[in-house]
C-alpha cells in the first residue's frame, strides 16, 4: 500500500510518499507561504529521487482542513487533479488529527493548536491507546479559554503543538491547572509523513472518497455567508418580536373589550 | 483541454486546433451570488473546488476523450479573483504533472479575444478588438496570435460594472447587463440625455463613472420631485450613452490604426444594442465586424482552449511553479 500525501493547510508546505511501514520520502518547508508555487515542484523533486511511478500509488491523502482557506484549496485542488488523472481514491485526513499523529504514542492528552485568528484556535483533543489514535474531542474552532477549560476538566497531562503555540502559549499557561509540555521543533508543525501514515489507517478502515467528492472542511463559513445569516436571524428575531408585541396588544385590546362588555 | 475559474464560472472544454469546440462545460454560480448582490470571492473559491472535477470529467466525456488523447492543458492564470484562479491552476498543474502533459497558462482577456476564432473560421490577425465585460474594458490591437497592444482602457468602472450598478439602482438586480438590455427594448433611448465621457489626450480611453453617477443623480432628482421614473427609458438612455462611447472610440481607433477588421469580446459583447450599433458603424466604414455567440461571450473554457492552442504553437510552456496572478497584464 503506497500513499502520496500533501499538507498545505498552514505555513508549512509538505509532501510525502509512505509505503506500508516506510516513509520513502518527505519534503517539508516552513518558510514563507508560496504553496501554489512550491507544492508540486516539491512533489516532483521527491518523486524523481525515489523513482516514483505515479501509477503505483494506491491513494492520495490530503490534510483536508481546517487551515488557511487558500492553503487548503491549493492542497485539495492538487489532490483532486492527481486523483482525477491517476484515477485513484483520495483520503481526507482532518488537519488537526494529522498534527496529533506527529506525537504517536505520547502519554497524556495531545492538543494541537492552529492559529485561527480572532483569538480562536483550530484544535481537538487526542490520546493514544494501544497504539491507536483516539479522538477525545473532534476538531473545532474555539476560543483559547475554552481549550483551557476542557483540558482542566480532563485533568490529565497535556502536550501542545502547532503554529498556535507561539501565539497563545502564554495565555494558556496562565489558565491551565494541569501539567503541560510543548512539542519540540521536529514534531510541532504539519508533516505530510504523518498525514500519509494516518491515511494508511484510514484506507484500512475503508474511509476513502473519490477525487470528485473531495472538498476541504473549513470549520468556518465565509464571512459574507456568516454576515448574511446574522442579518437574516436578526430580521427573524425582529419579526418575532413585532409579532409578539402585536399579539400582546391584541390580547390587551381583547381584555379591554371584555372589561367594557363585562 | 482547458480550465477556467477566474470568477464565478467553473468551466472546462476540449478544443481541437484552436477553432473546433469538442465540448464546453460551464457550471455557473450566479444564483448563489445573487443572494449577495455580487460575486463573493471566498464563496466563489469554495464552489470552484466542489465542482471542478465533475466539470472536467463532463468535458472529457462529451468530447469522447480521455486525458491520454490530449496534447496539452491550458488554464487561466490571471487576471481575476486570486482564490478562484488558484483552484483551476492547482488542478491543471496536478493533471499536467500526473499525465506528463505540457501546461499553457492563458491570460483571461486573451481567452475572450480568442473566442472570436471559434465561430469565425476566417478571422485572422491583425484586427482591433473591443473587450467589454464586468471586469474589463479594453481596446486591443491584435497584431498576431498572442501579440497584443492595448490602445484604450477604462479609467474607472468597467462597462459591465456600470451596467450592474445602474441595474441595482433601478431595482433590476444582479447580473445587470442582460436585464438592462431586455428592459431597454421597451424604452426610449433618447428620453434622457446622459453624458458621453471623453478623456482628454487619450481618445481611445473610457470612463463610465460619470454616466453612472448621472443616472443615480437623475433617479434622486426624480424622487425628490416626486416624479414617477420610467425605468425602461432610464435603462435605454443609459445603455445608449455607454454604447455610443464604445462604438465611437472603437471607430476612431480602427481609423487611426488602419484596421479593417473589428471583433467584440467579453460578457457585454452579447448586448444586443452594442452589437447592432457596432455592426452599423462598421458597415458604414467597410470594416468587417465579428462577435462570438452569447455563450462564448461569457466566461468559458473553450475560449481559453483556443488561446492556449495559439500560445502552444508559439512554444509557450509553463512549469509546475505556475502561480495565479490576479492583476496579470496583457501583452
Amino acid at each position: 500500500m503506497k500513499v502520496l500525501a500533501l499538507d498545505s493547510s498552514g505555513l508549512v508546505a509538505s509532501v510525502a510518499v509512505v509505503e506500508d511501514g516506510n516513509l520513502l520520502a518527505e519534503y517539508t518547508v516552513n518558510y514563507k507561504k508560496t504553496h501554489s508555487q512550491t507544492l508540486l515542484p516539491m512533489l516532483d523533486e521527491i518523486g524523481k529521487m525515489i523513482e516514483l511511478e505515479l501509477e503505483t500509488v494506491d491513494a492520495i491523502a490530503v490534510a483536508g482542513g481546517p487551515g488557511s482557506f487558500t492553503g487548503l484549496r491549493i492542497g485539495s485542488a492538487t489532490a483532486k487533479g492527481l486523483g482525477l488523472a491517476l484515477q485513484k481514491p483520495l483520503v481526507h485526513v482532518p488537519t488537526v488529527e494529522g498534527l496529533a499523529y506527529n506525537l504517536w504514542g505520547a502519554k497524556g492528552v495531545v492538543c494541537p493548536l492552529m492559529d485561527a485568528r480572532r483569538n480562536q484556535v483550530y484544535t481537538g483533543l487526542y490520546a493514544f491507546e494501544e497504539g491507536k489514535l483516539v479522538v477525545l474531542e473532534d476538531q473545532m474552532a474555539v476560543d483559547v479559554a475554552v481549550v483551557a477549560e476542557k483540558l482542566n476538566a480532563l485533568g490529565r497531562e497535556v502536550i501542545f503543538l502547532g503554529d498556535g503555540v507561539p501565539v497563545y502559549g502564554e495565555q494558556l499557561k496562565a489558565l491551565l491547572k494541569v501539567p503541560y509540555e510543548f512539542a519540540p521543533a521536529h514534531l510541532n508543525k504539519q508533516r505530510a509523513g504523518a498525514i500519509g501514515a494516518l491515511a494508511l489507517e484510514y484506507v484500512r478502515q475503508g474511509r476513502t472518497e473519490t477525487a470528485a467528492e473531495h472538498r476541504p472542511e473549513y470549520l468556518r463559513m465565509a464571512q459574507a455567508e456568516r454576515e448574511r445569516m446574522a442579518r437574516e436571524s436578526a430580521a427573524g428575531q425582529e419579526r418575532m418580536a413585532r409579532e409578539s408585541v402585536a399579539g400582546q396588544e391584541r390580547m390587551a385590546q381583547q381584555a379591554e373589550a371584555e372589561e367594557t362588555h363585562g | 483541454m482547458a480550465i477556467e475559474s477566474s470568477c464565478d464560472e467553473t468551466a472546462a472544454a476540449v478544443v481541437k486546433n484552436g477553432r473546433e469546440v469538442l465540448s464546453n462545460v460551464i457550471s455557473s454560480q450566479i444564483e448563489l451570488h445573487k443572494l449577495y448582490g455580487g460575486v463573493v470571492p471566498e464563496i466563489a473559491s469554495r464552489k470552484h473546488i466542489e465542482k471542478i472535477n465533475q466539470v472536467i470529467e463532463e468535458a472529457l466525456d462529451t468530447a469522447h476523450m480521455t486525458l491520454e488523447d490530449l496534447d496539452a492543458i491550458g488554464v487561466t492564470y490571471g487576471p481575476g479573483l486570486v482564490g478562484a484562479l488558484l483552484v483551476g491552476v492547482a488542478e491543471a498543474k496536478a493533471i499536467s504533472y500526473a499525465k506528463g502533459l505540457p501546461l499553457v497558462g492563458v491570460h483571461h482577456i486573451e481567452g475572450h479575444i480568442s473566442a472570436n476564432y471559434i465561430e469565425n473560421k476566417d478571422l485572422e490577425p491583425p484586427f482591433l478588438c473591443l473587450v467589454v465585460s464586468g471586469g474589463h474594458t479594453h481596446l486591443v490591437i491584435v497584431r498576431d496570435y498572442g501579440e497584443y497592444q492595448i490602445v484604450g482602457r477604462t479609467h474607472d468602472d468597467a462597462a459591465g460594472e456600470a451596467f450592474d450598478k445602474v441595474a441595482r439602482a433601478i431595482g433590476l438586480g444582479y447580473p445587470g447587463g442582460p436585464k438592462i438590455d431586455k428592459l431597454s427594448r421597451e424604452g426610449n433611448p433618447e428620453a434622457i440625455a446622459f453624458p458621453r465621457a471623453r478623456i482628454e489626450d487619450s481618445p481611445y480611453d473610457f470612463s463610465f463613472s460619470g454616466v453612472k453617477s448621472a443616472v443615480l443623480n437623475y433617479l434622486n432628482a426624480c424622487q425628490m420631485k416626486g416624479e414617477e421614473i420610467n425605468r425602461a427609458d432610464v435603462a435605454a438612455s443609459f445603455q445608449k450613452a455607454v454604447c455610443d462611447v464604445l462604438v465611437e472610440h472603437s471607430m476612431q481607433a480602427a481609423k487611426d490604426f488602419g484596421m479593417k477588421k473589428l471583433a467584440l469580446a467579453g460578457g457585454v459583447a452579447s448586448n444586443s444594442t452594442l452589437r447592432a450599433a457596432m455592426e452599423q458603424a462598421c458597415a458604414r466604414r467597410k470594416i468587417a465586424c465579428y462577435h462570438p455567440s452569447p455563450l462564448l461571450c461569457t466566461d468559458n473554457a473553450a475560449m481559453i482552449g483556443a488561446a492556449a492552442y495559439y500560445e502552444y504553437q508559439k512554444g509557450v510552456r509553463h512549469g509546475l511553479d505556475l502561480n495565479a496572478v490576479p492583476n496579470l497584464q496583457l501583452g
